[in-house]
């Protein structure tokens, strides 16, 4: 059964907003894939009532348990940063596609901004097992939320974050980082999530480049099944159906979205 | 209240919703559930007292554009837009699926004229599985038809007493909220020949999004459910079970046993988990369980002897 009430081992703030909650659940973290992503219910009662969709950040399958990585920007992640650590978390899944882990060739980049890094690390952690070679770059407002640094590096890959105040590596946008510091022909395969404004450059260095992708879409959602149809997005203003984040993503074909930056949401 | 030592025993939780028979009163709302596999990791569907499938048209629909839910107080507005597959794909992909896993089907329909009402009923007449048809004459979010069907007394009865010409599948109004007089509206489908009524559908709201100076849905307009309309919905029952003679399928922001059992008390035969399967899958198990744990505990043979209950 994809529903689990699971110890909560690890919750730590990692920075002014940003949260890491390790919890038990050898079952789903048997089942868990990169990209995929859980919805929690954040509190035991009706308010607030929906619960949240949070990518899976991290999973230890030997602990069995999983990690999920939040920034608290509405009344849902901020209940659930109330979470208290011998608690038990309410949880739905592993939901949703996950990234490709057999992307052809051997050089791989990760580019995420903000929390948007957050499916990326146990992607970078399940490539690197399989011998890509993985570069990660981080685009954050400093280097206080370059949190998942300490992860990145235990996994063992190449790590290039980008600030905008310079506080830690690169000053600036990542993807002036990629622009400027970075080869397409050294690149075979790009995996991206974040702001959509950052995915849409991405997108669009990548189509430039011909290097194909994926990317992570977010959108508000209910069911996180595919039954209510709330979370739809038209990928292309050419499409002639909508798709569902929940179901038929969250990660897709970084060819296949057209990105608008309005679709910006806020919980 | 009085403990029994006896191991696992089962109550009697069928209830006769008009001509239907249903094995417990526990359905799933229209659009909530899909078209019943979406949910078929979490709950063994062929236990639901019915299924009652997404809101189906006569043509495909792509729906309203995003956003399409945004979280309100105790509830969600929705504004999908009857995105669909329109009926000659639920008839020839979605049935069969239903009919094999044994489910209760109870499929909802939408049109914007009485014409497609009827031509949706006729299509689906010759295949088997279908055990009642729910008119949703009530949807908030589309810009034709819907809504303007359930609002008016006579367009109700005329709509329900056109469908009832052309199909022997029993006929299910689903009642808007969004009305003067719910009475006026139960007795005319009533009148039309329905052989029950459900209510209720959502109610129309909105949401601003301060930031942008925008609705935050992109149909502007929504329809709200969740808890936040359970006392509305609660109240229009009662006074329609008080009111009119007919058979009703209650529903409204159910998220536990004891709010089925208050809508029970007020007079609804069934009750249907809409919005509370999103925060609880395994919601309408759960209030099966509860249900069948209140009977024994008060000694009940059939839910019939607390319906209207509460109604004075």
């Amino acid at each position: 059964m994809p529903l689990e009430k699971g110890l909560v081992i690890v919750h730590n703030r990692l920075s002014h907003d940003m949260y890491q909650l390790e919890f038990i659940s050898p079952e789903m973290a048997a089942r868990s894939k990169p990209g995929q992503f859980l919805q929690v219910k954040v509190n035991a009662l009706n308010t607030p009532l929906l619960r949240r969709p949070i990518s899976i950040y991290d999973v230890d399958k030997s602990l069995g348990s999983i990690t999920l990585l939040y920034k608290v920007v509405g009344q849902g992640t901020e209940a659930m940063s109330r979470i208290r650590t011998k608690e038990y978390l309410d949880v739905m899944g592993p939901l949703g596609q996950g990234f490709n882990t057999s992307p052809p060739g051997r050089k791989i980049l990760l580019i995420g901004g903000g929390v948007g890094i957050a499916p990326l690390v146990y992607l970078a952690r399940v490539l690197k097992a399989k011998n890509y070679q993985v570069k990660v770059l981080h685009g954050a407002d400093s280097r206080r939320n370059l949190v998942a640094f300490e992860k990145l590096r235990e996994i063992g890959v190449d790590f290039l974050p980008a600030t905008d105040d310079g506080s830690a590596g690169f000053k600036g946008l990542v993807t002036d980082l990629l622009a400027t510091k970075l080869k397409a022909s050294q690149i075979d395969y790009i995996y991206t999530c974040g702001p959509d404004a950052m995915m849409k450059t991405v997108a669009a260095y990548a189509n430039a480049n011909q290097i194909p992708g994926q990317v992570s879409l977010e959108e508000h959602m209910a069911c996180g099944v595919g039954a209510c149809l709330g979370c739809a997005r038209q990928l292309k203003s050419s499409d002639r159906e909508m798709v569902k984040i929940c179901k038929d993503g969250p990660v897709f074909d970084i060819q296949a979205v057209e990105f608008s930056v309005q679709g910006e949401v806020s919980r | 209240m009085k403990r029994k030592d006896t191991a696992p025993a089962k109550s009697d939780l069928s209830v006769r919703l008009g001509p239907l028979k249903l094995n417990n009163p526990v359905t799933v709302a229209s659009g909530t559930f899909g078209y019943g596999s979406e949910y078929q990791d979490y709950l063994q569907i062929d236990q639901l007292g019915a299924v009652i499938v997404k809101g189906t048209t006569l043509e495909p629909r792509i729906g309203n554009l995003p956003p399409r839910i945004i979280e309100t107080p105790s509830g969600m507005l929705n504004a999908i837009g009857l995105e669909n597959p329109g009926i000659d794909v639920f008839l020839q992909q979605h049935l069969p699926w239903l009919r094999e896993h044994q489910v209760s089907v109870i499929l909802n329909i939408a049109g914007n004229t009485i014409d497609d009402y009827t031509r949706i009923c006729s299509l689906t007449e010759g295949h088997q599985g279908i055990m009642a048809i729910e008119l949703n004459i009530s949807c908030p979010n589309v810009a034709k038809g819907g809504l303007q069907f359930g609002t008016d007394p006579d367009t109700v009865e005329q709509v329900v007493k056109a469908v009832k010409a052309v199909t022997s599948i029993p006929i299910i109004p689903k009642l808007s909220p969004n009305v003067t007089d719910i009475v006026q509206i139960a007795q005319a489908a009533k009148a039309g020949g329905a052989d029950a009524i459900s209510m209720i559908n959502t109610l129309m709201g909105m949401a601003v999004d301060i930031k942008k100076r925008r609705p935050v849905l992109g149909n502007v307009f929504g329809g709200l459910s969740g808890p936040a309309i359970k006392p509305v919905a609660l109240r229009m029952i009662y006074q329609v079970y008080k009111a009119v003679d007919i058979p009703i399928l209650g529903g409204g922001g159910i998220m536990s046993t004891e709010d089925a059992l208050e809508f029970i008390m007020v007079g609804a035969t069934a009750i249907s988990v809409g919005t509370g399967l999103f925060v609880n899958p395994l919601l309408p198990r759960e209030i099966i369980d509860g249900l069948n744990q209140y009977m024994m505990e008060n000694d009940l043979t059939s839910l019939e002897e607390i319906r209207g209950a509460a109604v004075l």
